[in-house]
């Protein structure tokens, strides 16, 4: 366990090594938080609500959007592609530990450290200049990260297999920006599921997708209650289930078709 | 007691010839012409503790394959191997904590942080305690020198620097199996030799054994009694390197320089010397036969000519594996 730990410790020395990065990455998300508050906001005009939101759920339904994948966003994809295509997956194989396992440790130290550094004062930026609001009770809260850690968990179990794949495909960039694009398409991140047509929110809603944006946010936002929580939170954690099923399949496969390139 | 033991060890690898052209690349996107390589071809081996050995070879003779399936890296085909009494490929959590791994040609490290920093997660990998790790890895740093980069990011250090840190890498569980794929690619004279220093020392003090590849046959001569020579997959030689040398190049070189130009009618015709005229001045006599010829021709030749220098050359292992590969090994 200790060693998972170490392994956290030792991504956070990586991120504090590219400084220009952390402190671009800031500008950027409250850039987009921005111009999507401008955009709903003329969406709004002058009406109440558009399919049991309100303008200032919206808001704050993009803000926490946006600062939440902060969190559970993360490379590890395209890692792996990398460590794979360029040899590197050797090295990790002849470790005593689990790839995969420290691969996520990896991401959980990133997405911590952007969860510490970049979301928390992003927020109080965001929260100086859009009228977002914080005033969620003590419980939202709670369900709410609840419901953060799995979105993590769902989203680093795609990455995951994406990541897995290349043992199979070799080159696998198209898949890794084709995946991103659908994921913040479908997660909720840059419209909420509710705003989809119904065949579509009903496709959706057998897809592990929106368990990792559309969930968090809604909670968040109050846009679920009572019952609607407890049966969100319960389908992210049947994802959480049903994806390893493909990941140890395919990484048993894997490690069997594994040719290391290159030497 | 036998480290390693491998029986018919065999690797083959699917790869496919593209076929030529436009036309050709579009036939490729439905069927593709597959051919079976095997990179490692029945190989059987086996190890002492203590020993070290010399794994040398062309490029793609299959060294790099073999170390690969050692390590539990890659699977075989069919063969076994045991290592360290365990099967390094389906026990590999348990197998790789007891063996120590240098590849020359990829980092290990963690390129964005301080070495100290690798170290100190390897520590924890390997679950290596204060105590142990004091000891020990105090001595390795002290010994390769590598105290004052210890806190230096690794992609700022040169490449000796990085090779030694590398070294020390492999070396935090002290394990009593280390495999070395080409460890002093690239490096210079002074770093070479410190390298070589630091493995005997680690071979004669906790009897590590040790596994080399490498393109410099100096390091095998300095390092290694014993060497298992690979060609096209397959184990040429598996034995001692002055054997070798004994056996593999029959005779001695003589190279006579002198003072003016000489004609080769000037020089001795005797049955078991052939003369080659390296320049204009100066000529190499290969000698086949007992040592009692050397003398005889150097002070038959230098009675009648007058000279500069005569220089016996030992064939260097070098020439020795250069004969092999393109003549043919000539003992089985």
């Amino acid at each position: 366990m200790s060693m998972y730990l170490e392994m956290i410790r030792v991504r956070f020395l990586m991120m504090l090594a590219y400084r220009t990065n952390y402190y671009s990455g800031i500008l950027i998300y409250s850039i987009n938080i921005g111009a999507y508050y401008f955009l709903w906001s003329a969406i709004y005009g002058g009406k109440e609500e558009i399919q049991g939101l309100s303008v200032a759920q919206m808001t704050t339904y993009v803000a926490v959007a946006w600062m939440a994948r902060a969190f559970y966003y993360n490379n590890i994809d395209r890692e792996i592609a990398a460590e794979i295509k360029d040899g590197k997956v050797a090295i990790e194989m002849i470790r005593p530990y689990n790839y995969l396992g420290m691969k996520t440790m990896q991401a959980l130290g990133e997405g911590v450290f952007r969860l510490l550094f970049f979301s928390v004062p992003g927020m109080i930026i965001v929260a100086l200049i859009f009228p977002v609001r914080f005033d969620a009770n003590f419980t939202t809260w709670i369900f709410f990260f609840i419901s953060l850690i799995f979105s993590f968990i769902v989203n680093t179990y795609i990455n995951l297999l994406t990541g897995i794949m290349t043992f199979f495909l070799f080159n696998n960039s198209g898949l890794i920006r084709a995946k991103r694009v659908v994921i913040d398409l479908f997660s909720g991140l840059l419209l909420p599921i509710s705003f989809y047509p119904d065949w579509a929110q009903n496709l959706m809603s057998y897809l592990p997708f929106q368990a990792i944006s559309y969930v968090p946010s809604m909670i968040f936002t109050e846009g679920f209650t009572g019952e609607e929580i407890y049966h969100a939170l319960l389908s992210q954690a049947v994802w959480v289930v049903i994806l390893l099923i493909p990941i140890r399949l395919l990484w048993s496969q894997a490690k069997k078709h594994l040719i290391v390139q290159g030497g | 007691m036998n480290v390693i033991e491998v029986q018919n060890l065999r690797k083959e690898f699917n790869s496919y010839t593209s076929r030529p052209g436009l036309a050709g690349a579009f036939r490729d996107l439905f069927t593709r012409n597959y051919k079976v390589h095997a990179a490692v071809d029945n190989i059987s081996l086996t190890v002492k503790q203590g020993e070290m050995v010399g794994y040398i070879g062309e490029n793609g003779a299959g060294k790099s394959t073999t170390i690969k399936m050692l390590t539990g890296i890659l699977t075989p085909t069919s063969g076994s191997i045991m290592v360290n009494g365990m099967n390094p490929h389906k026990q590999r959590e348990e197998f790789v904590r007891t063996i120590g791994v240098v590849f020359g040609q990829r980092s290990q490290l963690w390129w964005d942080i301080a070495v100290q920093e690798s170290f100190r997660l390897l520590k924890k990998v390997y679950r290596v305690s204060d105590e142990d790790y004091n000891r020990h890895m105090g001595h390795v740093i002290e010994t390769l020198e590598i105290g004052p980069l210890l806190d230096k990011p690794v992609r700022k250090l040169s490449l000796g620097q990085r090779m030694r840190c590398e070294l020390a890498a492999a070396l935090v569980h002290n394990p009593p199996l280390l495999f070395l794929d080409e460890p002093t690619i690239g490096l210079d004279v002074l770093v070479k030799l410190k390298i070589r220093k630091f493995l005997q020392e680690i071979n004669e003090q906790y009897k590590t054994t040790i596994l080399l590849t490498t393109h410099d046959l100096t390091d095998i001569e300095a390092l290694c009694e014993r060497v298992v020579l690979l060609d096209e997959g397959k184990i040429i030689y598996d034995g001692k390197l002055n054997q070798l040398q004994e056996h593999a190049v029959e005779g001695k070189q003589i190279e006579f320089e002198f003072l003016s130009e000489v004609p080769r009618s000037s020089l001795p015709r005797v049955e078991n010397i052939q003369w080659e005229q390296k320049d204009a001045t100066t000529w190499l006599g290969y000698i086949n036969g007992d040592e009692q010829m050397v003398s005889r021709l150097i002070s038959d030749v230098v009675q009648r000519n007058p000279i500069k220098n005569v220089r016996i050359n030992e064939v260097s292992t070098e020439e020795i594996v250069r004969k092999i590969y393109e003549e043919g090994m000539a003992l089985t």
